[in-house]
């Protein structure tokens, strides 16, 4: 146990340090999840209540001013990150969850379920995937947040898919993995214990990924109108000021806060996922240590020019 | 060859993956569609119509696969029948009316944000650890990762709307003839600046990243120590030894990225009113245009379909392991 903790603190240092994007990226991130939860404590008026007049510029009442409707901006931005970053992170756990399932079993068993499991994977990847989402919402008519999290869940996996299955192809001829298998360890066993382990950092920045993702795609559908207006989100705000002519009135402040949310959500989700990629690929790593680097190399350069003059 | 054939193969499979998609998904909803759209038209649609209408999503007396069949005739001859929101219009009519624009749009784009992208990768793998290499990558990703309707209605706003330098939609001035003069030619680029900085802004990073990781990885192969071994000029061994492997990735990866950008225009094109075909399919789905949709959607997969095609056979030109 304390061995694990160790570990991770470990872990976490080398992905902090000397790497501005990590701290950056997990401030943002955690700053807007931390508001996005505590939202009963910082305001107290109902996202849907009428609390003003229409278009009121931000003021001291008002931090981020009213909407055409006379509603909260600060309170609806606030609970309406909820609603979006729930449909974000239930998306990305359907998908992490589907991508590890099928991209294990496939490189790990190998043979005719890899051939099927690939066949139907690659024929999905070349779908674009925003167009079927739109044709999709479209049929079902106005979606819930809760049916947008189910189809960005069941459709984004194939990428990670892949990912997975090279990624077990190539641990699979690994000495410990057959060193497992030898002592007649179950396949089971061998998945949950031996390979799974090994893909953590995938899986985190797959999930991560998704979850950029799935923010978009999300205030992108229910900007375009096929989500239901009625339920209080990112992507519904934008709709709603897109709808009730912010733009002409100039009430800049109905879409700027929602749109900055949304911004720096991706934004920052997107630091994480290059920090993630540099942690467990050390050679794309950049920074001031390749600097003092160089400087150590030159100073061994001119100390064996020194050695041979 | 046999590579080529092998994905040529898979793809006509996704074509009819797709088609099937498109004809199974009017059938999986509850209610008609047909019906739907006659009470989304207000009951102004002529019986005649409706019927082939029905005729055209295949929703003819029969089994499943007489309807199947039916629909297959439909999308193979091109024959998809008017629109619904713009009523006597036919489908095709006005997919061939928006495609040049969004072509058009998309192409420069990725041409542009691919050489531009590669120089700067080039240079931030070039000078590790430098500002380029610092600061680039991750400013460009963090900007490219704000969802694209964001970033465009935000560009709009301020561009159009406050700053009144670009105009507010179309694709060119609506009062000058279309023609190969100076003036409409002009207007057109004016038009298309604000989405093709939204669209390069979303794209350019994806360079970047697959160039410096590419270089990134080729620097550390044996060829490039030996190549140092042997005496060459940095320079050298960067554009003749480094670049031309790293370029591999990128090459295939660009007309991969021309399709998805294609699809990927939906919220440009409507916050821009620019009258490409991401614009029609948010017409068509705010109208419930089952029709039209399907046929946007339709012209998209295959969009994206033909440019891996063409991805797979110029990775076969370029890389003579393959071609074994």
């Amino acid at each position: 146990m304390l061995k694990a903790l160790k570990n991770f603190k470990g872990t976490l240092r080398r992905y902090f340090k000397g790497n501005p994007a990590a701290i950056i990226g997990t401030t943002i991130v955690t700053t807007i999840i931390v508001a996005c939860l505590s939202a009963p404590l910082l305001t107290d008026t109902d996202p849907n209540r009428r609390v003003a007049r229409g278009h009121q510029p931000p003021s001291a009442e008002l931090i981020f001013g009213s909407t055409r409707a006379g509603k909260d901006i600060f309170s609806q931005v606030l609970y309406g990150g909820r609603i979006s970053l729930m449909v974000a992170f239930t998306a990305a756990i359907m998908t992490t969850i589907i991508a590890l399932a099928v991209g294990v079993t496939s490189g790990y068993l190998g043979g005719k379920t890899d051939e099927t499991l690939m066949a139907i994977t690659n024929i999905l990847l070349v779908f674009p995937q925003l167009p079927l989402l739109i044709i999709l919402a479209a049929f079902l008519g106005q979606v819930g947040p809760f049916i947008i999290a189910l189809i960005l869940g069941l459709t984004s996996w194939p990428w990670g898919a892949r990912v997975m299955r090279s990624q077990t192809l190539a641990l699979r001829n690994k000495e410990f993995v057959t060193a497992a298998e030898t002592m007649g360890e179950s396949k089971w066993r061998i998945v949950v214990v031996e390979i799974i382990p090994n893909l953590i950092s995938l899986v985190a920045g797959m999930f991560v990924g998704t979850s950029l993702y799935a923010i978009g795609a999300q205030a992108g559908l229910e900007f375009l109108g096929l989500g239901d207006p009625t339920v209080v989100s990112w992507g519904t705000m934008l709709y709603w000021a897109q709808s009730s002519a912010a733009f002409i009135v100039g009430a800049w402040w109905d879409f700027v806060v929602p749109g900055t949310f949304i911004a720096l959500m991706g934004g920052g989700l997107a630091l994480l996922n290059i920090s993630i990629d540099q942690v467990s690929n050390p050679k794309l790593k950049t920074g001031a240590y390749i600097k003092i680097w160089r400087r150590m190399k030159a100073e061994v350069e001119a100390r064996r020019r020194g050695v041979q003059s | 060859m046999a590579f080529i054939l092998r994905r040529l193969a898979f793809y006509i499979i996704a074509i009819f993956v797709a088609i099937t998609f498109n004809f199974l998904m009017p059938r999986l909803m509850p209610g008609d569609p047909v019906d739907a759209l006659f009470a989304a038209a207000g009951g102004k649609i002529p019986p005649e119509t409706l019927a082939a209408y029905r005729e055209m999503l295949g929703f003819v007396d029969g089994p499943l696969w007489v309807q199947y069949l039916q629909y297959l005739k439909s999308v193979v001859t091109f024959d998809l029948g008017p629109t619904i929101m713009m009523f006597p219009v036919q489908v095709t009519e006005l997919l061939e009316r928006t495609l040049p624009w969004t072509l058009a749009l998309s192409g420069a784009a990725t041409l542009i944000s691919v050489v531009l992208g590669c120089f700067i990768g080039l240079y931030a793998s070039y000078n590790r650890g430098g500002f380029v290499d610092r600061f680039y990558p991750v400013f460009w990703q963090f900007v490219a990762s704000m969802p694209q309707a964001v970033t465009a209605l935000f560009i709009f706003f301020i561009f159009s709307m406050t700053l009144e330098w670009f105009p507010l939609g179309y694709g060119a001035d609506p009062d000058l003839a279309p023609g190969w003069n100076w003036e409409y030619i002009s207007s057109i680029m004016h038009h298309a600046v604000l989405p093709l900085v939204t669209l390069l802004i979303a794209m350019l990073a994806t360079w970047i990243f697959t160039m410096r990781n590419a270089m990134v990885n080729v620097l550390g192969e044996d060829y490039i120590t030996m190549a140092k071994a042997k005496g060459l000029s940095a320079r050298r061994i960067m554009t003749h030894y480094a670049a031309r492997n790293a370029i591999l990735p990128v090459v295939t990866a660009v007309s991969m990225a021309l399709g998805f950008a294609v699809a990927g225009q939906i919220f440009i094109e409507t916050v821009y009113n620019y009258p490409g075909i991401g614009q029609l399919i948010f017409k068509s789905t705010a109208a419930r245009d089952y029709p039209l949709m399907q046929a946007c959607f339709l012209l998209i997969v295959l969009f994206v379909l033909a440019a891996n095609f063409i991805a797979d056979v110029l990775y076969v030109l370029l890389d003579p392991r393959l071609r074994k």
